[in-house]
């Protein structure tokens, strides 16, 4: 025998056609699979409607981003290295695995156009892939058995640990690249030792190094060992992907899918019901999310697709304060569940009221709506808009907590969440010193060109209203034309929205939108990012809305505004990102910019920055929610400036500036560090 | 258990700031919010929850103006069954008794095995529901913050000054009222609202009742309020004015003066 004989012509025990199972084995694999996947696209089909068909474009993009390009990926380093070669590694021998399959019914296939120059290129570029799959394999199962990284563990309230499912895949993994490697080599070694013919093979590969060790291996083991490593190459190959739907593994197949259909918008939360508009709402006989099924198939999907890999409890700052919710298990516990009622054999079980069932009123309500886990999920997953229709479902239950009740009631009698009156809304301009020198335009009588959005809080709290009147200052010294809508105003309903209370939302919406569109102004500012967010991307039909810092950063930069020398040049200034300016917004530069415009001001950056801000403890009617916590995010906040260097926190949002001033108290840091107003720290500095 | 719970319409006083009118003898009422009386709602929220364990409806009643109505379509989006508004201007200036006397004709008109009311309302003086009991000749318990339903009869847990728990037993139907903090109310929304917007509540009125229109309302009162004020503040106390902040900064420094810290 001049060469080995391959999988195709090969006879087990001297009779038995190889091809036979090579047949087989794919053919069983698929249907299984087959099987499998209708089973558990099964709930899908019974899920409520998303809109996920819209901004092509956008999807595309972050189909090159953060699917293929695994943008996502190297914030955690050594995770995300070791997730980039394994997915890059796949990518590429998915092209060998598929040719394998055929090898087995039909000896030396080649795929059309992997014959020639391109098929050496290919072939010197998957045998590196193999290995280097195999070695991050090899780190990843001692990362994950040994050093076990904190993030993967399991609380004991949300089950058993996940590890052994982890390892048994990277077991797998690597019995792949072994077996493809060693089923080559075999065959290489053979060769070589028959015609002396040495392929030329990438050294130190996988493939490389068999094939040195099989040099001088008898050729009757090497003809078994190429048929022995094709069988479990392929054995294992199939196995490999009926498995994976079974378990977290399941990302491998529906990645390409979660990350195609992920949320395009930020800022922006989900109709109650896709394909129903607002003013048809009444006609629904039930809010938001109660059981499974009233979740939406892409929210499904997100729990099908999740890699358990712990990011976003990791960012979410609920978890890091000790509430209890932790992200991921808002994922796995839903996914559990999928699995469970609907089985892969048998009937289909009725799901039960999720708040109850596996989650509890208080971990739904712990939520700050910041966004830092969705900011971090390398596949997309969306929480936002899943605890926004949970809360909607619980309020639609009347399961409200009573510190809720009472801000949501005045909410709905006064339009603010204090109980204030109406007319007391613009109040904070009457302040005698403020008066003296400035007069605010009130737009129910006045015109002017921009509106000013004061919103509840910076109108009602004596503290924050000092926020008002300098954002007054600012936009008068620069000249802008503006007024306010004075007791017309409502809360913007930013919070009311992401506590689920939608008809009120609607409510103040609708009555919001009257109010600015019978001024006919055509900008809006605010310097509450809460009412910025609302007013750009849950309102429609609304004149543009900038925040003060954008309006700050561009007058400077047109030298309409000029600042003064840094006024304390002793101090050390941080800059915090206010979620609603930050991460669901996109505004980082503007508020530094306008900083960084104060000469002899010294700023420093927390670690925790940008798109990976650390939430202040959530504004609105997060305020009144309380909380069981081990610690006030507030209190991590202040220290980690106290960490960076900083002896003043500036923030660009009302609410922050309450959570902080209030954490500098408990962490015991007053006089080390102060909280201030983005508004403040420029009007100090106006001429 | 058929279970009627007695509400009231009153000006909230979480959401309103008080100031008195110009004739001095009740609250300037213009510019003010209104509401169901917080300890009425944890009335409702009870019965509800023992007709969730044992069965019956929930009925819940006012006597008051039209928009007292509004409080009563709140009550049932909570999930009280049926609303029954009691309002005619014979009505209008009936003292407690006279609001007694009105409910008592009612009631005595359904088969209740339980009646509820708020164990007091926030500008009441919590005199209705023992007089309603005493009238309709039922054993009668207030400032109740527990209940246990049994056979033909319940137990009654009330709060007694210093911390102490009571327990009693009780022969039905019997009048109860209830205490807050007895339950935790469950929220209704503005969605809640409209889905029984449409619900008839009927109107009753002293003919309905066939009730003698002159022992109730302005004429039939024995009780007239005569004057309304805030006391004027008395010799040892001092109000600090100025931001929470700074009132807080007072205080300390006051509570450090004398010791107290």
């Amino acid at each position: 025998m001049t060469s080995i004989i391959g999988p195709a012509s090969f006879k087990l025990f001297g009779i038995f056609p190889a091809a036979i199972l090579s047949f087989i084995i794919p053919v069983v694999g698929i249907g299984i699979f087959a099987y499998i996947m209708a089973r558990r696209i099964a709930p899908l089909v019974r899920s409520n409607p998303d809109n996920r068909f819209d901004h092509i474009g956008k999807r595309v993009q972050n189909l090159i981003f953060v699917w293929l390009g695994q943008m996502r990926q190297p914030r955690y380093m050594l995770a995300g290295v070791l997730h980039i070669s394994i997915f890059a590694g796949f990518l590429i021998l998915s092209i060998r695995s598929s040719s394998l399959v055929i090898i087995g019914l039909s000896d030396g296939f080649v795929l059309p156009g992997f014959g020639g120059f391109l098929g050496n290129i290919y072939n010197f570029i998957k045998d590196y892939a193999a290995t280097i799959v195999l070695v991050a394999c090899i780190i990843a199962s001692i990362r994950r058995g040994i050093f076990k990284p904190k993030r993967y563990a399991v609380p004991e309230k949300y089950g058993k640990d996940h590890t052994s499912e982890a390892v048994f895949v990277l077991g797998i993994i690597a019995t792949l690249m072994i077996s493809e490697s060693l089923f080559e080599a075999s065959q290489l070694a053979y060769e070589f030792q028959h015609t002396g013919a040495e392929h030329f093979l990438a050294p130190l590969s996988l493939v490389w190094i068999f094939r040195a060790i099989l040099s001088s291996v008898p050729q009757n083991f090497l003809q078994g060992l190429h048929i022995f490593t094709y069988f479990v190459h392929d054995l294992t190959f199939f196995f490999f992907l009926c498995f994976l739907p079974l378990g977290k593994h399941f990302h491998v197949i529906t990645s390409i899918f979660n990350v195609f259909f992920m949320r395009v918008k930020k800022g922006k939360i989900k109709p109650v019901m896709y394909g129903v508009s607002d003013d048809k709402l009444d006609d629904l006989e039930s809010f938001g999310v109660k059981k499974l099924e009233d979740f939406t198939w892409k929210h499904m999907l997100d729990f099908y697709s999740c890699a358990d890999c712990g990011r976003c409890s990791d960012q979410c700052p609920a978890n890091a304060v000790g509430r209890p919710l932790s992200p991921r298990f808002i994922t796995i516990k839903a996914r559990d569940l999928m699995f469970k009622n609907y089985p892969l054999s048998g009937e289909i079980y009725k799901s039960s009221l999720l708040v109850q069932d596996i989650y509890t009123e208080d971990e739904i309500w712990s939520c700050t709506t910041c966004g830092a886990c969705e900011e971090e999920c390398p596949l997309g997953i969306e929480y936002i808009d899943k605890i926004v229709d949970l809360r909607r479902g619980m309020v639609d239950e009347g399961m409200v907590p009573q510190s809720l009740q009472k801000p949501l009631k005045a909410l709905e009698k006064r339009g603010n969440p204090y109980g204030k009156m109406e007319k007391k809304r613009a109040d904070w301009a009457k302040d005698k010193e403020f008066k003296a020198s400035w007069r605010i335009k009130d737009l129910a009588r006045d015109k002017a060109d921009v509106l000013y959005f004061v919103d509840s809080i910076t109108s009602y709290d004596d503290n924050i209203q000092n926020i008002a009147r300098r954002t007054s200052i600012i936009l008068k010294k620069a000249d802008i034309d503006f007024g306010i809508l004075g007791k017309l105003e409502k809360d913007s309903g930013n919070e009311v929205l992401r506590f689920g209370e939608e008809m009120l939302y609607q409510d103040l919406k609708e009555q919001n939108t009257d109010a600015i569109k019978a001024t006919g102004v055509k900008q809006i500012v605010t310097a509450d990012p809460h009412a910025y967010n609302a007013l750009k991307n849950d309102y429609d039909g609304l004149p543009p809305v900038k925040h003060i810092s954008q309006v700050v950063a561009r007058k400077i930069k047109s030298g309409e505004l000029d600042l003064k020398p840094c006024r304390n040049p002793e101090k050390v200034y941080v800059y915090h990102d206010p979620c609603y300016l930050g991460r669901h917004n996109g505004v980082y530069e503007e508020p530094r910019q306008a900083m960084d415009a104060i000469e002899g001001l010294t700023r420093v950056e927390l670690e925790k920055s940008r798109d990976r801000s650390f939430c202040c403890g959530g504004g609105g009617l997060m305020l009144f929610y309380e909380p069981e916590e081990d610690t006030r995010m507030g209190v991590l906040r202040v220290n980690m400036a106290a960490e960076a260097g900083a002896t003043v926190i500036v923030t660009a949002c009302p609410f922050c500036l309450v959570n902080i001033q209030d954490a500098i108290k408990v962490a015991g840091k007053e006089g080390q560090i102060e909280a201030l107003d983005f508004t403040e720290l420029i009007e100090q500095h106006l001429y | 258990m058929e279970i009627l719970v007695c509400v009231k319409r009153v000006p909230d006083t979480a959401e309103n700031e008080f100031e008195l009118n110009s004739a001095g003898n009740d609250l300037d009422r213009d510019d003010l919010v209104y509401s169901v009386n917080e300890w009425d709602n944890y009335a409702v929220e009870e019965a509800i929850q023992i007709v969730d364990k044992v069965g019956g409806s929930v009925t819940v009643i006012t006597v008051g103006d039209d928009e007292s109505e509004e409080v009563l379509r709140r009550e049932m989006a909570m999930g009280a069954n049926n609303g029954i508004l009691l309002s005619d201007d014979a009505f209008e200036g009936s003292d407690g008794k006279g609001i007694a006397t009105i409910l008592k004709t009612e009631i005595e008109k359904g088969k209740y095995d339980l009646i509820l009311s708020g164990a007091q309302a926030d500008e009441g003086a919590g005199q209705v529901g023992g007089m309603v009991a005493a009238m309709l000749d039922y054993p009668y318990a207030s400032l109740v913050n527990k209940i246990e339903v049994k056979e033909g009869k319940i137990i009654v847990g009330r709060e007694i000054e210093g911390g102490n728990q009571e327990m009693n037993e009780m022969q039905l139907p019997c009048v109860l009222s209830i205490q807050t903090g007895i339950n935790e109310p469950r929220y209704v929304g503005i969605r809640g609202i409209r889905k029984v917007a449409s619900v008839d509540i009927p109107v009753k009125g002293p003919g309905d009742l066939g009730l003698d229109a002159a022992i109730v309302g302005k004429a039939g009162a024995k009780t007239r309020r005569v004057d309304y004020f805030v006391p004027d503040t008395g010799e040892g106390a001092e109000m600090l004015e100025g931001a929470t902040g700074e009132i807080i900064e007072k205080l300390i420094e006051k509570l450090k003066a004398k010791g107290g810290l």
